[in-house]
């Protein structure tokens, strides 16, 4: 029997968009001094959403300048108890707006509103709840008697995870007494304005949180700042080394969470409806943008015959198209650039004579769409084994024995995540000890909680986030 | 050199340089009785004790400037060398039982207390320092391998643990270490320090590659003598002596370096931090007692802030059902 979907769009109506939007600095919305603007854009449709100030140097000089002012007036004075209660009260907040962020999150990012309102919003408002009650406890964290906040952190996100990027960065960081300059994505600059709004409402002391808007070059002139204690950057591998590279010789603490090639090991042993789930939701979920995705399977060769068919059969059941629409799967590229890459380093694939296959499969004729692809007859050597497509493509490779599943796993400059699907506790465990990354998912993939720290191995970055582990990052 | 003392009367002699030199100069024109054996001072390579394969050493000198030994000028090939063997050591050590792993370094204490004397003489050679001085600097790097052989099966309690998801997964998270780490030992301390940054390296099942203090870099390959006779595995701690500024930005760079120790890289410090940015490794900055001598490592208690740098937090999810 074969049901047929009709079209389930969530409304639009929850969220009120302004033409433009100003700078969030010192508690106030003010314009850039570059009077620049740049556009941002529904990526499942090309239409156009809002402008969005570019903030200049001197721009970031005024955040930095209001950040250091309210860490040394209000928020490193107050305590651990108040400070608690504004994070209380923003994650109360957030709970309160979480649909209307949930729609304008899938309309400025193009992911699905079935991950927006069922994972992205609800984490994000978990995190700050979480962080809110560690704001009175930290000398109970393990970081020593008195462990004392930064200063000002300068932080700088992506565009795959738009506010719960902002609520890794921004709850750890206020629940330990620092202040925050945050730049979101270029891409992606619109919830962390309604964030903006939110600190607003919570009436939070002005200058704890400044948000500033633009694209590469505010976020390079945000991270050697000269002004602040700490950066934390989430991003691409190669933005992380530069950042590396600019606070050498400073007092400056660095957290960096970066690019991954996660591999999912499937042995034979495993349950392998489950596997199929884990595999399609480890590479698809939120479009393969996710630095922690599992764009490598590895499926042991005794079963690979039996599981790729039953994988590409639950592929073609995934539905691709409005990211309103509460029945899609799979939504929008989030830019024509980041679509570009995607087909690029795909295309080597074809190159290289690697086998490629996607469901029949019609793609919105405007906006930004890549149809789920699984490459097949993949090996190490291969780009698309190597470097980080970001995007809803699963590069499979074979293997024998458990060692060499292993070995396979870990040939990677990346140690960010793994999977291990097996019904064999033992062998579980023999292989999420050997695999060199920092999260491993043992039977699931990709599940995310504000008290399970998260980070990784290698030239994935260093520090965590999440947990107690993520306060670290903030307390010296 | 203690050889050489019991050529004169029980109790005259005062271990050191000094004392040598008086000596010979005294014996001079006699016949002596026995001629010491002197020590070849070699690299630590793979728990081996080759020479630096460029063929050089440099003179070492005691602190009022005595000429004390040679030792290894080590190479860029041997940093090489030594990163090779320590990446090949390390799933050996990492995967040994932290309980294993605390033996082996009370052994090296057990082994490091029987030559005492030894250790103890070099200092008051090395460092001038006084004997009264330079025993308790001895005492004290002996009880920091005690001190660290107790961490070996603690940190990953003090550190990991349950967390408590949303959910219905067991969700655990535990340290684990990082991998191959190049340390800069103390240029100022070449005991007490370079125990202090090498000790807590391998306890969290690192492997080391270690650059000794340039101007003392003896003490060092005494201690290398204890290591190879704790059942410490060969490759877990190699031992380079010779100049942090030449070999160092061999170590930064290295893609299968995991961290960087700059304790002892002094000026070369923020070159190495930005060599190391390629390759993500992870890099501990010198502290405030980088620049100190024996003196600033007493504190008996240094607790995880040496270890920390070097783990990495693995959490590992599981759901829970029937």
């Amino acid at each position: 029997m074969i049901f047929e979907y009709a079209p389930a769009p969530e409304s639009r109506s929850v969220v009120s968009l302004r033409e433009t939007y100003d700078l969030f600095i010192d508690g106030e919305f003010t314009p850039a001094r570059s009077g620049e603007y740049l556009t941002t854009l529904n990526p499942a449709d090309e239409e156009k959403l809002a402008q969005v100030a570019v903030a200049a140097p001197e721009d970031v000089d005024r955040a930095v300048a209001a950040a250091r002012r309210a860490y040394d007036t209000v928020w490193s004075r107050m305590s651990g108890a108040e400070r608690g209660k504004y994070l209380f009260r923003i994650a109360r907040i957030i709970q309160e707006r979480s649909r209307e962020l949930a729609v304008l999150e899938s309309m400025d990012n193009g992911k699905p509103i079935k991950e927006t309102r069922d994972v992205d919003l609800p984490l994000v408002a978990a995190h700050f709840f979480y962080y809110a009650g560690w704001a009175d406890k930290l000398s109970h964290a393990g970081l020593g008697p008195d462990p004392r906040p930064l200063g000002v952190a300068a932080q700088v996100i992506p565009w795959n995870f738009p506010l719960l990027m902002l609520a890794w960065k921004i709850a750890p960081a206020l629940a330990t007494g620092n202040t925050v300059v945050l730049k979101p994505a270029e891409t992606t600059p619109l919830t962390a304005l309604v964030f903006a709004q939110i600190c607003q409402e919570a009436d939070l002391p002005p200058g704890v949180v400044n948000i500033l808007t633009g694209a590469g070059e505010t976020g390079r002139a945000l991270v050697q700042h000269p002004g602040t204690d700490k950066v934390a950057f989430t991003g691409s591998t190669e933005v992380g080394r530069q950042i590396a590279r600019a606070v050498a010789g400073t007092d400056k603490r660095v957290t960096l969470e970066l690019g991954g090639k996660g591999a999912n090991i499937v042995y034979d042993d495993a349950a392998l409806d489950q596997a199929v789930e884990g595999v399609v939701s480890g590479i698809f979920f939120n479009q393969g943008h996710v630095c922690c995705a599992g764009s490598r399977l590895l499926v042991q060769e005794s079963i690979a015959e039996e599981f790729l068919p039953r994988l590409k059969e639950r592929i073609s059941k995934l539905r691709l198209g409005d990211p309103l629409d509460k029945n899609t799967d799979i939504g929008a590229i989030n830019s024509a650039a980041q679509l570009e890459r995607v087909r690029e380093l795909t295309a080597t694939a074809d190159e290289e004579n690697v086998e490629r296959w996607s469901p029949a499969c019609e793609l919105p004729e405007r906006g930004y769409w890549f149809a789920p692809t699984v490459l097949t007859g993949v090996s190490q050597a291969h780009r698309v084994a190597r470097e980080e497509i970001f995007g809803p493509v699963l590069s499979v490779l074979t293997f024998r024995t458990p060692e060499e599943a292993v070995t396979k796993a870990n040939n990677t400059p990346y140690g960010l995540s793994a999977g291990v699907w097996t019904e064999k506790g033992s062998r579980m465990l023999w292989t999420a000890e050997r695999l060199r990354a920092g999260v491993i998912w043992s039977n699931t993939f990709n599940k995310f909680d504000p008290t399970s720290p998260f980070g990784g191995y290698k030239e994935s970055g260093y520090g965590r986030e999440g947990g107690r582990h993520g306060l670290e990052a903030y307390l010296g | 050199m203690a050889e050489r003392r019991e050529n004169k009367k029980k109790g005259a002699a005062k271990a050191g340089a000094k004392a040598e030199a008086a000596g010979t100069a005294a014996g001079a024109g006699a016949v002596p009785a026995r001629l010491a054996v002197r020590k070849t001072y070699k690299l630590y390579l793979g728990g081996a004790f080759p020479r630096s394969e460029s063929g050089r050493s440099y003179p070492v000198a005691s602190a009022d400037g005595t000429h004390l030994a040679n030792a290894s000028l080590a190479s860029r090939k041997d940093a090489r060398d030594a990163v090779g063997a320590a990446r090949k050591a390390f799933g050996g050590w990492s995967g040994r039982t932290a309980y294993n792993r605390g033996q082996i370094l009370y052994r090296v204490a057990e082994v490091m207390e029987g030559r005492r004397e030894q250790f103890a003489a070099r200092l008051v050679d090395a460092r001038g320092l006084s004997r009264a001085e330079a025993d308790r600097t001895v005492s004290t790097a002996v009880d920091r391998w005690v001190y660290y052989a107790g961490w070996t099966d603690k940190f990953a309690q003090v550190l990991g643990g349950a967390n408590p998801v949303s959910g219905p997964f067991y969700n655990h998270s535990a340290p684990e270490p990082t991998g191959v780490v190049a340390v800069f030992a103390p240029q100022d301390a070449p005991l007490l320090g370079l125990t202090s940054v090498i000790a807590p390296v391998i306890a969290t099942g690192n492997t080391a590659v270690v650059v000794t203090s340039e101007k003392a870099p003896l003490a060092a390959i005494d201690l290398a003598e204890v290591l190879a006779t704790s059942d410490l595995p060969g490759g877990v701690v190699n031992l380079l002596t010779g100049k942090a500024a030449e070999i160092g930005p061999h170590l930064a760079s290295h893609a299968d370096v995991n961290a960087l120790d700059l304790t002892g890289a002094g000026t070369s410090a923020v070159e190495f931090e930005k060599a190391a940015a390629d390759t993500l490794t992870r890099v501990l900055r010198p502290g405030p007692e980088a620049e100190g001598g024996e003196d600033a490592w007493f504190d008996a208690d240094p607790g995880t802030s040496r270890m920390t740098p070097f783990l990495e937090t693995k959490t590992v999810w599981h759901p829970v059902g029937v």
